[in-house]
């Protein structure tokens, strides 16, 4: 094979050396620094996956010194995936756990097994964790049953009297042991006539655990690898901008300017964009800027927000698709005495602004194809590459790094791989091409824009007859999905936690229309249930006080279901709901379902009479049945607090002359430090059973209503519209 | 010509004196710890330190440096920094971009403020955490303080 795993190895090995003669010099231990986070101290490689000789499976390899390589099929943007993955693994093997390396499974390897062999490799919908438990778990079982046969052939016992622990055989009788290191070669050999049985979670000894990151210590010294940071000699440099307007084109460049620019190479002209490429990033950054380009804005080079906005707001009285329909809301409506609570709720685009800008490096030769990408998608990243060079799908190599964020953007729509494959085709050398904050940021894929229009009935005793929902909003399937996915005029993420709500509304009634615009859309971090979720819990929280009740005892009155009756309860308790606060602060709750699990925030803020908003202390409560590693589901649900605020408090792009207004962090604001609420707190409310939930994404939707409830309350002011930095909050 | 010294060492530089110092470390010197987030000096991805102020490199020419650079890679060997050691112990980093630029603003913030409030915090340190990470961060700095006197 090509080596590339023996680098990797030798690489993640002196790591480990040079990291434990480092912690005896300096006493790191005497301060307390956990012996587990030094250990594990090994960056994700960029494997290959493709040495079956030397492998237990093709999801490990244990090699002579006992270390253990786990392979996963998803991909580390900060969720922790790789870390729990590679627990689940462990906890079946029984392997030394300070002895676990992770690398990335194979996309080629994948592709020629038909996609049988990891799955679909893509990280998405929170489903890292809960579509590969069985398959990490069997993985592990499959290989030590394999290790304890290898070790009763070897010492001819039976296999009956072997026992497995940290990493070794042991035959108690005999009093005799072996390393893993020293049996995987014979192991590789034995053939199981029946898989192993796996664990249930009750059984677990070490899935559950608060356990330190495998990546840590590679993300604080510099030495993990992101896309960006792939490196291949004789390579050049590409900056890129495309049309500000989506849909415009290209129309002229005077190149006059690059004279002045060392460096520069050339220029790349697409249909939509224009590239310059250096001997170096700066150059070619520097020679684009000196360009002076024109465009052709196209059909849409007059649209803005305000229309937008208003062809929105239209279409909710116009013609829609049926989600869901039980019961005669119109009834409900015309009952004597019926007391209706109707509300219209909007939210604006927003970017996905990962921390590492969209990039991508290439080295395309007429027979085989390497490219270097932070992906969510490898098998996406294989399949464009093919159909882009011609290049056989098993000659093609997909080494995924570090992503620098995902959130959706990079889940399978690589623009900037394409940018990059245009560049390399004009210039016949490896390219790395890598988007200004600028271009990714005005050519993002955003969240949707959204508007929703909900009617209810309450009777006299203030119960809820009657909900009726209406939602435009644009496809996401559009692009992606064969045409009959979105035949019927429904699509599953434009209904997210507004169709099937848990609430046991007598009568219901959701309509959506999937209407587009030329602004591309794609999956944001929670997606449907990021904006619906603020939609529906805002009113929900609307609908109570028009009933004259609370808002947790309003919401407990409609809920049958265990598991989110125990989320809102614990909100409750652990959120001091009730409990008096002074004028001109609030506390506010939401609760919803995403991605299989329940989530639920309670807000408490503080307003001045001016109107200046601050956050004191996010209460969140999460079910997803059952947790792998309680650290990184933590890190989660802190994170998207953050990120589901930075959205409600400044989150939006506008459109103005058909293009997007805002480009950098100027003008997109992202919280800081001082943004963040004083106290986040986490509990997990785990139901158990058969069932496993999401984690990467239910923590972003409770927080926009969770908040505007909670500014409700200490202001009187309801909040219908996003971003609130529009809003006016003061209040006497 | 330019004459850089990054973590110590000289280093002689064709490099035009406008180069944004970030990508003189990345792609001249191969010190790719250091990461670029905007080019406009507003998230700090790419913080460095010039004689131990915190700098964001993207927007600094690096003609202009006069003095010694610090990067990730030369804050310490072996994670034994403070600043490296809390971020261990509380587990900071998601996706880890944005951290070689957290941990040198933070460090760089630490000499200055060996006893810092949280409002001290927030007040110095505003570099992007996309991900999220400031509750940990916060911690985490208040215990790098804690470990540099010894506790």
């Amino acid at each position: 094979m090509d080596g590339s795993q023996n680098v990797a190895d030798k690489t993640a090995l002196s790591r480990r050396g040079l990291i434990f003669a480092g912690l005896s010099a300096a006493g790191g231990l005497a301060i307390g620094v956990p012996m587990k986070a030094l250990a594990n101290v090994q960056p994700a490689v960029l494997a290959e996956g493709t040495n079956p000789a030397k492998e237990m499976t093709a999801f490990l390899v244990i090699d002579p010194d006992n270390s253990v390589t786990i392979r996963v099929p998803h991909a580390e943007m900060g969720q922790g995936t790789s870390t729990a993955l590679a627990m689940l693994v462990a906890e079946e093997l029984e392997c030394d756990w300070s002895k676990v390396r992770i690398e990335y499974a194979s996309a080629t390897r994948n592709a020629l097994a038909g996609g049988k062999l990891y799955g679909e490799m893509q990280t998405v919908g929170s489903r890292g964790v809960r579509t590969s438990v069985a398959m990490m778990q069997q993985a592990g079982a499959s290989a030590r049953e394999r290790l304890r046969l290898a070790a009763a052939q070897q010492w001819n016992v039976a296999p009956a009297d072997c026992s497995v622990a940290s990493g070794q055989c042991l035959h108690r009788a005999s009093n005799r042991t072996a390393d893993f290191g020293a049996l995987a070669a014979a192991a590789a050999l034995v053939k199981l006539d029946v898989e192993p049985p796996i664990r249930k979670p009750d059984a677990y000894k070490f899935v559950g655990k608060w356990t330190p990151r495998l990546d840590t210590a590679a993300k604080i010294d510099g030495s993990a690898q992101f896309g960006l940071d792939a490196k291949v000699p004789g390579m050049v440099y590409a900056a890129v901008y495309s049309a500000p307007v989506f849909g415009g084109t290209l129309k002229s460049v005077d190149e006059s300017g690059l004279k002045d620019v060392r460096g520069v190479l050339g220029v790349v002209k697409m249909k939509d964009a224009v590239a310059v490429v250096a001997d170096r990033y700066w150059r070619a950054k520097k020679g684009l800027d000196a360009l002076r380009i024109e465009w052709d804005g196209g059909a849409n080079a007059s649209v803005d927000s305000e229309q937008l906005a208003r062809q929105y707001r239209d279409a909710l009285d116009g013609p829609m698709a049926t989600a869901e329909k039980t019961g005669d809301v119109q009834a409900a409506f015309a009952a004597p005495g019926a007391k209706l609570v109707e509300a219209v709720y909007e939210v604006p685009f927003l970017a996905h602004g990962a921390m590492e800008p969209l990039n991508c490096t290439v080295d395309i030769r007429p027979d085989r194809a390497d490219v270097w990408i932070s992906t969510q998608a490898p098998m996406a990243v294989l399949g464009i590459v093919a159909k882009e060079t011609g290049v056989a799908p098993e000659n093609i190599r997909v080494h995924n790094g570090f992503l620098g964020g995902g959130f959706g953007r990079r889940g399978g729509a690589h623009d900037e791989l394409v940018h990059a494959l245009a560049v390399a085709k004009a210039v016949d050398k490896p390219v790395k091409l890598i988007w200004s904050r600028e271009q990714d940021i005005r050519r993002d894929r955003y969240r949707p824009q959204a508007a929703v229009k909900f009617k209810a009935a309450l009777d006299g005793t203030g119960k809820a007859t009657a909900f009726q929902t209406r939602v435009a909003v644009p496809s996401l399937l559009r692009e992606i999905a064969p045409p009959e996915a979105i035949a019927s005029g429904v699509e599953p993420m434009a209904v997210e936690c507004l169709a099937r709500s848990f609430y046991t509304f007598p009568s219901r009634d959701v309509g959506v229309l999937l209407k587009n615009s030329h602004v591309p859309v794609s999956f944001w971090r929670g997606v449907g249930s990021s904006q619906n979720g603020f939609f529906i819990e805002s009113f929900v929280d609307e609908m109570a006080h028009a009933a004259g009740q609370d808002p947790y005892k309003f919401r407990r009155a409609m809920l049958d279901r265990p598991d989110v009756l125990g989320v809102l309860d614990a909100m409750a308790e652990k959120g001091d709901w009730g409990k008096p606060l002074p004028k001109g602060r609030g506390r506010g709750m939401a609760v919803i379902e995403a991605y299989g699990s329940v989530s639920g925030q309670v807000v408490e803020v503080s307003v001045s009479n001016a109107g200046e908003l601050k956050v004191d202390r996010v209460v969140c409560v999460l079910d997803c049945y059952h947790v792998v590693n309680p650290n990184t589901v933590h890190q989660q649900m802190e994170g998207a607090v953050i990120m589901g605020l930075t959205a409600a408090l400044w989150g939006e792009i506008t459109i103005k002359d058909g293009a997007p207004e805002q480009a950098n962090f100027d003008t997109y604001q992202i919280a800081r430090m001082a943004d963040a609420p004083a106290k986040i707190e986490v509990h997990l409310n785990l139901s158990g059973g058969d069932k496993w939930g999401g984690v990467g994404e239910p923590g972003l939707g409770p927080l926009a209503p969770a908040l505007a409830n909670a500014i409700f309350a200490a202001t009187g002011k309801r909040i219908r519209k996003l971003p609130l930095k529009n809003a006016d909050l003061s209040w006497a | 010509m330019i004459t850089l010294t990054v973590n110590g060492k000289r280093h002689e530089l064709d490099v035009e004196d406008d180069a944004p110092l970030l990508w003189v470390l990345r792609d001249e010197l191969g010190l790719t710890g250091t990461k670029f987030g905007c080019g406009i000096g507003q998230c700090g991805a790419c913080t460095v330190q010039i004689d131990g102020q915190p700098v964001r490199s993207c927007a600094f020419p690096a003609g202009a440096v006069q003095g010694q650079i610090t990067t990730i890679e030369g804050l310490s060997q072996d994670l034994k920094h403070p600043v490296q050691q809390a971020w261990l112990l509380e587990d900071v980093p998601q996706c880890g971009y944005c951290q070689s630029g957290q941990i040198m603003a933070a460090a760089a913030f630490l000499r200055d403020n060996p006893n810092p409030t949280d409002a001290d915090i927030d007040a110095n340190i505003s570099n992007i955490c996309r991900c999220g990470t400031y509750p940990r961060l916060k911690k985490a700095i208040h215990r790098a303080a804690a470990l540099a006197k010894g506790a």
